[in-house]
């Protein structure tokens, strides 16, 4: 199985998100992350898709999304593009381990929001193996909670996928 | 929308300055400016024409203000040219109902939603228009879920409109809400949920658009209560804003160029012949290519009658119970040209082992269907019509520059095969009557011109089996959901749409209790329907299955059509189909003996002010045959029970 980034332009209705997911699952297609979000143009969001699969299911997934008619254009990103995450965790710090919290913080320049006599809740953004290797050196320490968002992400360079100088879409659709 | 122009042009014309536009029943105004010969006899023709969907359309075009929702679904109705809606009226749906007591438009009553969906299918694969239907909230709607899922399978053009609670109790659990556009999402091609009764017009151009255009299906248009009662402004043609579909109706020259050359050096070439050949309404531009290639032509369940039985080159149909020419056609060919066609399991047999020795060639208008099951060696997306004539003037070219595949040796084997395996079957050795031999009497003497719809099951397969199909439009029935109960609904939809065609329903003693209530329709609206009940007293298909694969045990498929089981003390018909289709309005007869069939079927032929069931009783343990074991390679075809075919390996 490979890993596939999947940014699609849909249009900003009610119902597209559970119509894309919906497809998913029927289809028996994984999803490992999904996100979406306003774009610059009011009436689009962008769907950042993370999906497991061999080429010729991806094939189909993008086929079938672009069958969706709410969907306007989907593009596969790179390895090279660039690939973020959010995390909030609140960390157990008591006041013998919070040194090291906030160091672990700072290597990984996360973010302090939160602080109280018992827990420190850190904001970090980066990739997800960024990601992963902050909750490594976190969970010694004791994660209490914590919520991750899914990727988001846009290609390299100054092209785009609305506009002039577009991205080129994976395959058009009935 | 083309009749938009002509609609603004008639009423610009002073003498129809009076004319439908300010009213809400367009039907009921004069005649339109073209009638300028005062005779009864034109004003007759021309009143007449007024009643045509067409001059409707014109008429409800027109702008108006300060009508209701309702009002404007109804007026949007008209303007897209409908000329027909199937359906009942429920609390939600019920101000739709009102502005429609007045439209010219016909609302045909039926009597449950699952009859008014199919019947829209039926009228839509008939007659090539959008089949419409309409369902209250709820249970109105979930009703409709089963003709929706037929038709996104079929890929029939059919619009639904349901009613919705208000939009105020929307998500409170309230009486007879369902979230219908959720349920439907993975069943319809599209659906909207309208919250704006400005957005009618525009809602319904949009769902009309999307349901006929590219790749067919159903659109559903949810329209919550209080959007129906809504005051608001109506206007034709809305601006149809669906920036993501474009479908692409156009083929790629380059990739028909490819397929041409390789159709131009195949030895051993078929056409493999699917349901969007005739939802392109290209059967006779497959005639052409087929002539001009000499390739056999292979017609799948879904395209029975988009090329002639009659024709040399058509060997039939393929898949599960395929005959076996057809089916070892496409094992042996060298090269599949798949028009309009999706390589269905039920075609394919075990994917692996399908048409091992052939490069493909994918035609299709969905590209999400090329290359999902079978890798498409020229994969090439658009409309089949167009695809097929430019595919016609690319071979032309190939066959100028001296390329013209020599297939005599393709069709000496073909023929060969086609003299050892030809379709049969035999007589019960009860001395009960064949239903084979029934379909086939019928077939012969209705003809190729009648429409034939079939439910599903045995009777399914004999009639795509012993009934010859020459026309498009002449074979309806549900291939990809496999519907029982498809038959009756959908030959009243079919009979609409064609008022002047025989309408045959081929139908099983299981399909037919399932949605045999809509022969009131027929008989109240006044559609004559003729239905032949293929009586064998079980659930036919599935007992042939435990006959061959569960030892005989007959598990809950005995119906007691024929009467009880044998030894038990009920010996009655329950229920039986004559006095049953009496009570329904429709003509009663039974035909039980091989001498009796024509006579009854002339019989029914003659009868034409009101509906017609025959009930033919017949042997319950005719199989139909030849099959491809479920799972099985097409390889293992049997022609008949135990009855393996032998392909001479050598030969080709």
């Amino acid at each position: 199985m490979t890993r596939h980034t999947l940014s699609v332009l849909v249009e900003n209705k009610s119902g597209v998100l559970a119509r894309v997911s919906a497809l998913f699952s029927r289809r028996g297609f994984n999803i490992e992350s999904l996100a979406v979000g306003p774009t610059e143009n009011p009436d689009l969001s962008r769907m950042t898709i993370v999906a497991d699969a061999e080429a010729q299911p991806l094939e189909q997934i993008t086929k079938q999304l672009n069958k969706l008619i709410e969907v306007i254009k989907i593009v596969e990103l790179d390895t090279a593009a660039v690939q973020r995450e959010l995390l909030l965790v609140k960390v157990r710090a008591p006041l013998a381990d919070r040194a090291q919290v906030l160091q672990t913080a700072e290597l990984f320049r996360a973010r302090v929001i939160d602080v109280n006599t018992d827990t420190v809740t850190l904001e970090a953004t980066g990739t997800p193996d960024k990601l992963q290797a902050l909750l490594a050196v976190l969970a010694p320490l004791g994660i209490k909670e914590m919520a991750q968002s899914g990727t988001v992400a846009l290609g390299r360079g100054p092209r785009s996928m609305s506009g002039a100088g577009t991205l080129r879409p994976v395959e058009r659709s009935a | 929308m083309s009749t938009t122009s002509t609609g603004r042009t008639a009423a610009a014309h002073p003498s129809s300055a009076a004319g439908p536009a300010a009213g809400p029943a367009p039907g009921a105004g004069p005649a339109p400016a073209t009638a300028v010969v005062p005779s009864e006899a034109a004003a007759q023709a021309t009143l007449g024409v007024e009643t045509t969907a067409r001059s409707m359309a014109e008429a409800a075009a027109e702008p108006v203000s300060g009508i209701t929702g309702a009002q404007s679904l109804v007026r949007s109705l008209e303007a897209v040219g409908v000329e027909v809606v199937f359906g009942i009226p429920g609390g939600a749906i019920l101000p739709a109902y009102d502005p429609l007591f007045d439209s010219a438009l016909r609302h045909v009553l039926v009597r449950h939603e699952q009859g008014a969906g199919h019947a829209a299918t039926g009228y839509a694969q008939a007659t090539g228009r959008v089949g419409v239907c309409m369902a209250t909230s709820g249970p109105g709607a979930t009703n409709l879920v089963t003709p929706l899922a037929d038709a996104y399978m079929d890929s029939v053009p059919m619009v639904a409109i349901t009613g919705q609670v208000p939009t105020a109790a929307i998500g409170t659990d309230a009486f007879q809400e369902a979230d219908i556009r959720g349920i439907t999402m993975p069943v319809t091609k599209h659906n909207f949920l309208v919250t704006d009764a400005a957005e009618i017009p525009q809602k319904i151009a949009e769902a009309f658009h999307l349901a006929s255009t590219g790749r067919p299906g159903p659109v559903l248009v949810d329209i919550p209560k209080d959007v129906l009662q809504a005051r608001t402004d109506f206007s034709w043609p809305p601006r149809i804003d669906l920036p993501g579909y474009k479908p692409t109706t156009r083929p790629h020259g380059k990739q028909v160029r490819e397929a041409a050359a390789l159709i131009a050096a195949a030895r051993q070439p078929v056409l493999y012949v699917g349901g969007g050949v005739l939802k392109a309404g290209a059967a006779e531009e497959l005639a052409e290519l087929a002539e001009l290639t000499g390739a056999p032509v292979v017609t799948t369940l879904m395209a029975r009658g988009a090329f002639p039985d009659s024709h040399r080159q058509n060997l039939g149909m393929p898949g599960m119970h395929g005959n076996v020419t057809a089916v070892t056609a496409l094992q042996k060919a060298d090269l599949l040209v798949a028009l309009g066609a999706r390589f269905d399991d039920r075609v394919t047999g075990e994917l692996s082992s399908f048409a091992p020795h052939a490069a493909v060639v994918h035609a299709d208008i969905d590209p999400a269907e090329i290359g999902k099951n079978r890798k498409a060696d020229v994969p090439i997306v658009g409309d089949a019509k167009a695809t097929i004539v430019e595919l016609v003037s690319a071979l032309r070219a190939e066959h100028e520059a001296g390329r013209t595949p020599d297939l005599d040796a393709w069709w000496e084997q073909l023929e060969d095969w086609r003299t050892r395996y030809p379709l049969g079957y035999d007589w019960p050795e009860d001395g009960m009557l064949s239903p084979q031999y029934v379909i086939e009497r019928l077939g012969a003497i209705a003809g190729p011109d009648a429409i034939y719809a079939s439910g599903v099951g045995q009777h399914q397969m004999w009639a795509a089996q012993f009934i010859s199909y020459e026309k498009p439009g002449t074979w309806l029935n549900s291939g990809g959901l496999g519907t029982m109960g498809y038959a009756v609904p959908a030959a009243m939809g079919a009979k609409y749409g064609m008022p002047g065609t025989t309408v045959w329903a081929i139908d099983g003693d299981g399909c037919f209790q399932m949605t045999n209530q809509e022969l009131a329709t027929c008989a109240i609206e006044g559609i004559p329907i003729k239905v032949a009940v293929i009586n064998n007293g079980n659930l036919g298909m599935v007992r042939q299955w435990q006959t061959l694969f569960y030892e005989g045990r007959y598990s809950n498929t005995h119906l007691n059509t024929h009467g009880g089981k044998e030894g038990t003390a009920r010996q009655v018909r329950i229920p039986d189909f004559v006095t049953l289709a009496e009570a329904l309005g429709c003509v009663g007869l039974r035909c039980e003996s091989k001498d009796d069939v024509d006579a009854v079927i002339e019989k029914a032929m003659a009868i034409n002010d009101a509906p017609v069931v025959i009930d033919f009783i017949v042997g319950s343990d005719a199989q139909v045959w030849p099959m491809v074991a479920a799972g099985k390679s097409n390889d293992e075809i049997l022609a008949a029970r135990d009855v393996r075919p032998v392909f001479g390996e050598g030969q080709v």
